[in-house]
């Protein structure tokens, strides 16, 4: 019976999702409501779950969902787990995303776009909601892609600007290493337990302790990959500076999204598996020394901004760092009761953040300024002055991450955008038909192809896909490099390891189809628009608006979105590289992240930004 | 290259100052011609200009007009008219043809920008996605009013002493580069000289290359400008100028130059070769397609208009003169008190209402009680010289505790986090499923404590106070009744109330709250000015000497201050308690008549709102829209002038009975008792700037809402208190939002005059700046001559008789069905 219920839950958001799709966007009251009534019943679906849940004894519930795909020694799951922490999670989050729509159906009233904003909203709910009620890191890993692209889509609610287009873009590449240590992190535990390993199992201490004993290094990376990804998705050092630039849709998106709830599954996943590290004490160091530091920092940053949303969110990173600690600590309960109160709390400041002009003004007006007595006025000048100046500078962090993210990305894809390297793709080719035919089993057992090749191959395929990342011309161009990408991949996998070819069927089949139909869409739109290129953004989606929705689809699918069965077949292809294979799985992952780049830089250069016809209202590329 | 005169520094920071946005910071917002500074221009070649200059969007397109023309809002009747009266009878068709026909590639290529553009094409380098985020940080952290904790440490000598001051006593940076730090601190570089590093020798482009600078982030030099003008706009004042913002963002494009490239570069002209840069200034050559836009565009606005002169000619025959008189209420000449006008009108035909800017004619700054800081009360131009105090108020402000700063820091922030957050959750539940007042709502109410008593009188014990005079002398509350009495021809027939109705506006979560106030009291609720004015007017020596200027008022008569909130249609009396018994009996009777009559105003209003059902009966939908005007939740809790379209100075028979949906700004004015125009001109001296300024940006905000409004307001940052942005690392937007201008139709203002067309033109022409107005057509000027009952249309500085084009106008019977019957423009009608 609980566990019907329990599907229930994880099914009503998806439902709601789908039904918001159907109803026609003039229909603003019909959007709302139907928003409304899904969200309203899932509050009390999961009230009543837990109530009757607590009468049962409260025990932790697992369940085995669905078995997606199943081969000899792999078995890929969908899997749902139900325990305190994801009752208080679910909680909050169905109370605040009931509260959130029911203010965003007035305040989004005749607002272009009110449809794709419940849409997303609701997208985002389906995503929140598989994360917390996820029984393994893979069925997790779904619900964090989805929160990735939907908030990739929310801060570009604006797309007709510049910033909101950029930041978004930005966001989303930061949110993509937060991936990749959700990806990585699945591929040394198959490794650890060789199974799809479940977090009810996590919870067996004599299990993960007889593990961890022989495999001491692979525990830790395990907890370190999981700690990048918490530290992505709750802004934590070193990412912090995403928040505050995040902040570019209708207000209650951001406060829904980066006041309260996304910005918290940080917290979620540490509290998830911390029966995996908590007997790791360096790692738990680790944690609450990122705490401790973001909480200084970033308090330090809220306290020199002058613009209100800013200050919020670094007022609630720097809240988080606390609950990093109180995790680190063992304080689960605390933790769980700061994150809810500090959830209501940022919410509630952003959605009346408007109001705090008059409310501070008249303040001003009417009461003597308190002199506030910090520290910063009782030292030296030369120590507050500085410290002033880096706190406004948000201590470099943007910066930061430029100089070691995004610069290098973006010079490697300029070197091998030079002639040479490019014409140089050319010769790849019969190169790839060559090894693509010439495969079979025994060619494994050959120690120099075994130990190199799958080397070769993926350093080109990396060469590839930053070949499709740095490409100013055709659209055209750029896609057809990414699949090929993606075919290089395989292969380099095919010669690390037996490959199926039912697998490798897996991995190619989402690839082809959505790479066909990206290809189709763009063919089509070369030929209605003279000089389709991707050196700027060109904001056509206002004129091709099915279109975009459709090559938005295409994209996902080939960036191994679950959508496609690619998205297991990613998950495969890694279990296929061993756990000393460390450099070909840099490469690998590497590569995963400049893919995603390359494709979402290509949907938002066509799609998004101000439009190139300047009839149009033009907004400023500064606002 | 480029041909022009010798650089001048001076001059060209001038000029950019000129140009730039003129908008106050959020607390003084006040509406303005957004294109002021092309108003030594005609309109359409100013629009012209600004489009081609500076890529503003300044009309709707030819396909926007082509639409409204399908639909029958532009009459075809109407663009014949126009056509001839622009082209001359004989070409009616070939232009009528070019409208609606020809296809114009409207795509422009403005001129701001182009030189430099260069750095991106040349140089591969976006120098503003360097410069801009840090720049916006120190303007934004310099001038915040109060959001930062760690405050800017600011010296008195201005913006750059403040960061050198920084700089010099740390070793860390704003910049990025230690050489430019070095050079930023040496005091060795002016602007030229800067300038000459990064443009190069030529000085040619320095203009050029300024101008495109700061439109790059137009919104935050303008409010530098603004405040630079006029420090005393912010209550913690800062010293700041254009020339600081041009010095340190040359030195910001240094060092981000500097770090990109390290020495190896050369100054952009070098990179120009053969490109050529169209100097902005260089006269323009009106093109044919600007020829459609304003045949259009007439058509648009003489349809409309057409319509009111058609519906003045007809109710302004059947009006009679009310001899017995209940009451008469003085109202604020704002477009949004047209209707409740109408209602108690309808309500007690009896009555009598008048129209007059909303500060009554008596100026001064406003102290209240326990406040820091005085505020103006009068329209924003005048300087006044006096001070009122507030005094024994009983107002309490309550705090709210999830303002407080201190959940912002770290360790008490953690123990707020911890305890509050779900005190407030209950309470966003409570606001979102049941909205009432809060501290957080911007109230018009409690601008002046309803119980507190005024220095109105002057007192020679104690005169003055920041070189203010407290209060009025007997000689000076004369002055300013006589004038405001006679100006809107009530100096006999006084009714035993004569009401004086301020008007303000309550809102919550609406940085742009003060746009909402009254423009004539500089963007404040006008409680305090109607409260003085009935003080001298209820005076029994000002109303002594008031008999020798010819007016009688005697004990029979008695002045009612009082407060309407236009957003949620409540109305607040003042002073009820020194009534006599038989007043406050009448004023009783005559609440209930208010009452009713806002009831009905809150329905006509709601007909554009889509939360509230129209078909409800007006106390039902009254209580809706109170509710409305403290909801977080709701982004339009009015919609303040938008619609705006006329303002007609006279007597109130040529309006009376007119359907006129709440577009007309009315000035009460009586041609008889002001034969030589006397009172007409100072009237057209206040409303011709006001009325078409508040109309001019409507019709910018309108026609471009990015760069001439400020876009949605539903992302919006509040800034240091003083703007708005999107997201936080954005460039301030100046303008209205969105919300704020979606009804409304971009037509110019039309200005209806009721006295002979000589006498109205002697009026504008006693003022150059109020003639600029109408002989640069930003505003349309008709004059009704009583002695024929005919129209006389202001064209090519002349005035010549106008001809109703379409005279039939639409009878209704219930407004109330009308009301109902959609949610759109209404055409004008008579009620029956």
């Amino acid at each position: 019976m609980t566990l019907i219920l329990l599907e229930f839950i994880i099914a009503i958001p998806i439902l709601s999702f789908l039904m918001t799709w159907f109803v026609p966007a003039s229909e603003e009251k019909w959007i709302a409501r139907s928003v409304w009534i899904f969200n309203a019943f899932h509050l009390i679906f999961i009230l009543s779950f837990i109530v009757l849940w607590i009468l049962n004894g409260s025990d932790s519930i697992n369940l085995k969902e669905l078995v997606l795909f199943k081969s000899i020694g792999y078995e890929f799951f969908i899997d749902f787990y139900f325990d305190k922490i994801t009752a208080v999670f679910s909680v909050v989050g169905a109370f605040l995303t009931l509260l959130i729509t029911t203010y965003s159906s007035d305040y989004l009233h005749r607002e272009k776009g009110y449809k794709r904003f419940f849409n997303t909203i609701q997208f985002f709910y389906v995503g929140y909601t598989i994360i917390i009620f996820s029984g393994n890191l893979e069925t997790l890993f779904i619900g964090w892609e989805i929160l990735g692209v939907s908030s990739f889509l929310l801060i570009a609610f604006y797309d007709d600007r510049f910033l909101p287009v950029k930041n978004a873009i930005k966001v989303f590449s930061i949110y993509r290493i937060g991936d990749l240590g959700i990806l990585l992190a699945m591929w040394l535990s198959h490794h650890l337990w060789h199974e799809n390993i479940t977090f009810h199992k996590l919870n067996n201490f004599e299990l993960v302790h007889e593990h961890l004993e022989s495999h001491t290094w692979v525990g830790v990376s395990i907890s370190l990959m999981i700690l990048l990804s918490a530290c992505v998705k709750s802004a934590q050092l070193p990412f912090s500076s995403w928040l505050p630039r995040a902040m570019e849709g209708p207000t209650p998106s951001s406060a829904i999204f980066y006041g309260s709830l996304a910005v918290h599954l940080g917290v979620f996943l540490l509290l998830r598996t911390n029966h995996f590290w908590e007997q790791q004490i360096s790692v738990r160091i680790l944690i609450a020394s990122i705490g401790f530091l973001t909480a200084i920092l970033t308090s330090s940053i809220a306290r020199a901004q002058s613009s209100i949303k800013g200050q919020i969110a670094y007022s609630s990173t720097a809240q988080i760092g606390i609950i990093f600690i109180e995790i680190a600590l063992g304080w689960d309960i605390l933790a769980l009761i700061h994150f809810a109160s500090n959830a209501f709390l940022r919410s509630y400041q952003l959605l009346v953040s408007p109001s705090m002009v008059s409310y501070f003004i008249r303040e001003s007006f009417f009461v003597d300024k308190p002199t506030v007595a910090t520290w910063i006025q009782r030292v030296p000048k030369r120590i507050s002055y500085g410290f002033y100046i880096l706190s406004t500078k948000e201590w470099n962090l943007d910066l930061w991450m430029y100089k070691t993210y995004w610069d290098p990305l973006r010079k490697m894809s300029a070197i091998l955008n030079t002639p040479f390297w490019i014409k140089g793709i050319w010769f790849t080719i019969p190169l790839y038909i060559y090894f693509w035919f010439n495969f079979s089993e025994r060619l494994l057992t050959i120690h120099w192809i075994h130990d190199w090749l799958p080397l070769l191959f993926s350093s080109i395929s990396l060469w590839v896909v930053f070949r499709a990342f740095g490409e100013k011309g055709k659209p055209f161009r750029a896609w057809t490099l990414v699949i090929y990408y993606h075919f290089w991949t395989a292969l380099s996998v095919m010669y690390n390891e037996q490959f199926k070819i039912e697998q490798l069927g897996v991995y190619l089949s989402g690839v082809i189809v959505s790479g066909i139909l990206g290809a189709a869409l763009l063919l089509w739109m070369q030929k209605k628009e003279k000089d389709l290129l991707l050196d700027r953004y060109r904001g056509l989606k206002r004129q091709y608006p099915n279109l975009s929705l459709f090559f938005l689809l295409a994209c996902l699918g080939l960036s191994g979105f679950p959508i496609t069965p690619t998205f297991v077949g990613e998950d495969l292809l890694f279990t296929h590289i061993h756990e000393d294979q460390v450099i070909l799985a840099y490469m690998t992952s590497l590569s995963y992240v400049v893919e995603g780049l390359a494709v979402m830089r290509i949907y938002a250069r066509l799609f998004m930004g101000p439009s190139i016809r300047t009839f149009h209202e033009i907004a400023y590329k500064s606002s | 290259m480029i041909m022009s005169k010798d650089f001048n520094l001076e001059q060209t920071i001038k000029k950019i100052g000129h140009y730039l946005p003129n908008q106050a910071p959020l607390k003084d917002f006040i509406n303005q011609n957004t294109l002021e500074a092309f108003q030594g221009l005609h309109f359409y070649d100013a629009i012209e200009m600004a489009t081609i200059i500076f890529g503003y969007k300044t009309t709707l397109l030819d396909d926007d007009y082509r639409a409204l023309y399908q639909e029958g809002r532009i009459k075809d009747e109407i663009v014949d008219a126009v056509i001839v009266r622009k082209k001359g009878p004989d070409d009616i068709l070939f232009w009528k043809n070019k409208m609606t026909q020809v296809d114009y590639p409207n795509e422009i290529q403005p001129r701001i920008g182009q030189l430099r553009k260069q750095w991106k094409r040349n140089y591969d380098i976006d120098i503003d996605s360097y410069v801009h985020s840090i720049l916006f940080r120190l303007l934004c952290n310099y001038l915040d009013q109060g959001v930062a904790i760690w405050n800017f440490p600011i010296s008195p000598d201005g913006f750059i002493s403040s960061i050198q001051e920084l700089e010099k006593n740390t070793s860390v940076s704003f910049f990025k580069t230690k050489y430019i730090k070095e050079q930023f601190l040496s005091n060795q570089h002016s602007i030229e000289s800067l300038l000459k590093i990064i443009v190069g020798d030529n000085s040619n482009l320095y203009e050029s290359y300024l101008f495109d600078q700061q439109w790059a982030h137009q919104g935050w030099s303008g409010i530098v400008h603004v405040i630079e003008k006029n420090p005393s706009t912010l209550l913690e004042t800062r010293k700041i100028s254009i020339r600081e913002i041009l010095f340190l963002e040359l030195f910001l494009e240094w060092d981000a130059l500097y770090y990109h490239f390290g020495k190896d570069w050369k100054p952009l002209q070098e990179s120009l070769r053969n490109t050529t840069i169209e100097p902005l200034f260089t006269p323009i050559i009106r093109d044919e397609f600007f020829d459609i836009i304003e045949l259009w565009q007439e058509a648009f606005e003489w349809t409309y208009y057409d319509q009111v002169l058609a519906g003045i000619a007809e109710v302004e025959r059947k009006n009679k003169r009310v001899d017995y008189l209940t009451f008469q209420g003085i109202f604020c000449i704002d477009d949004r008190e047209g209707s409740l006008r109408r209602y108690l009108e309808m309500l007690d035909p009896r009555c009598e209402t008048y129209g007059t800017p909303g500060h009554f004619n008596v100026e001064f700054y406003y102290q209240p009680e326990q406040g820091k800081h005085i505020t103006k009360l009068c329209p924003a131009p005048v300087q006044p010289k006096f001070l009122i105090k507030e005094n024994s108020s009983h107002r309490k402000w309550e705090k709210n505790v999830e303002f407080s700063k201190q959940s912002n820091s770290l360790i008490r922030g953690w123990i707020y986090s911890l305890l509050i957050g779900f005190w407030s959750i209950i309470k966003l539940f409570k606001y979102i499923f049941k909205p009432n007042m809060s501290p957080a709502v911007a109230s018009s109410f409690s601008h002046m404590d309803k119980d507190s008593t005024l220095s109105i009188e002057f007192n020679p014990s104690h005169p003055t106070e920041k070189n203010l005079q407290i209060g009025f002398t007997i000689e000076e509350m004369v002055v300013r009744v006589e004038t405001l009495l006679k100006s809107i021809g009530l100096t006999d027939r006084f009714a035993p109330i004569v009401y004086i109705i301020g008007h303000g506006s309550s809102s919550i979560n609406n940085p742009h709250y003060a746009a909402y106030d009254c423009g004539a009291c500089s963007g404040r609720p006008g409680s305090v000015n109607a409260r003085v004015f009935c003080y001298m007017a209820n005076h029994p020596e000002v109303r002594l000497r008031l008999q020798s200027k010819g007016i009688v008022l005697s004990e029979h008569t008695r002045f009612i201050g009082g407060l309407h909130d236009t957003t949620r249609d409540d109305i607040l009396f003042f002073d009820e308690g020194k009534l006599s018994s038989k007043h406050l009996a009448l004023h009783r009777e005559y609440q209930t008549v208010f009452s009713k009559a806002l009831n009905n105003n809150a329905k006509e209003r709601s007909r554009r709102f889509k939360s509230i059902n129209t078909k409800l009966s007006a106390e039902q939908i009254h209580v809706k829209v109170q509710e409305r005007s403290v909801s977080l939740f709701q982004p339009r809790p009015e919609l303040d002038h938008a619609t705006n379209a006329l303002c007609i100075v006279g007597n109130r028979y040529i309006t009376k009975g007119l359907f006129l949906d709440r577009r007309a700004f009315m000035n009460s004015y009586d041609y008889a008792k002001d034969p030589e125009g006397v009172y007409l001109s100072s009237i057209l001296n206040a409303a011709t700037p006001v009325c078409g300024g508040i109309n001019l940006q409507y019709y910018f905000s309108r026609v471009d809402n990015q760069k001439l409004g400020s876009g949605t307001k539903l992302p919006h940052n509040v800034m240091g208190l003083i703007g708005v942005a999107n997201g936080t690392d954005g460039d301030l937007r100046p303008g209205l939002p969105l919300q704020a201008i979606e009804v409304h139709d971009p037509i110019r203002l039309l200005m209806i005059v009721e006295h002979s067309p000589e006498i109205v033109q002697k009026a504008i022409e006693s003022n150059p700046s109020t003639y600029s107005w109408y002989s640069k057509a930003w505003v349309h000027l008709v004059a009704f001559n009583p002695s024929d009952r005919s129209f006389y249309l202001w064209k090519n500085n002349t005035f010549e008789p106008y001809t109703v084009v379409l005279p039939d106008v639409e009878i209704i019977e219930h407004i109330d069905t009308l009301i109902e019957s959609k949610e759109d423009n209404f055409p004008v009608y008579v009620l029956k």
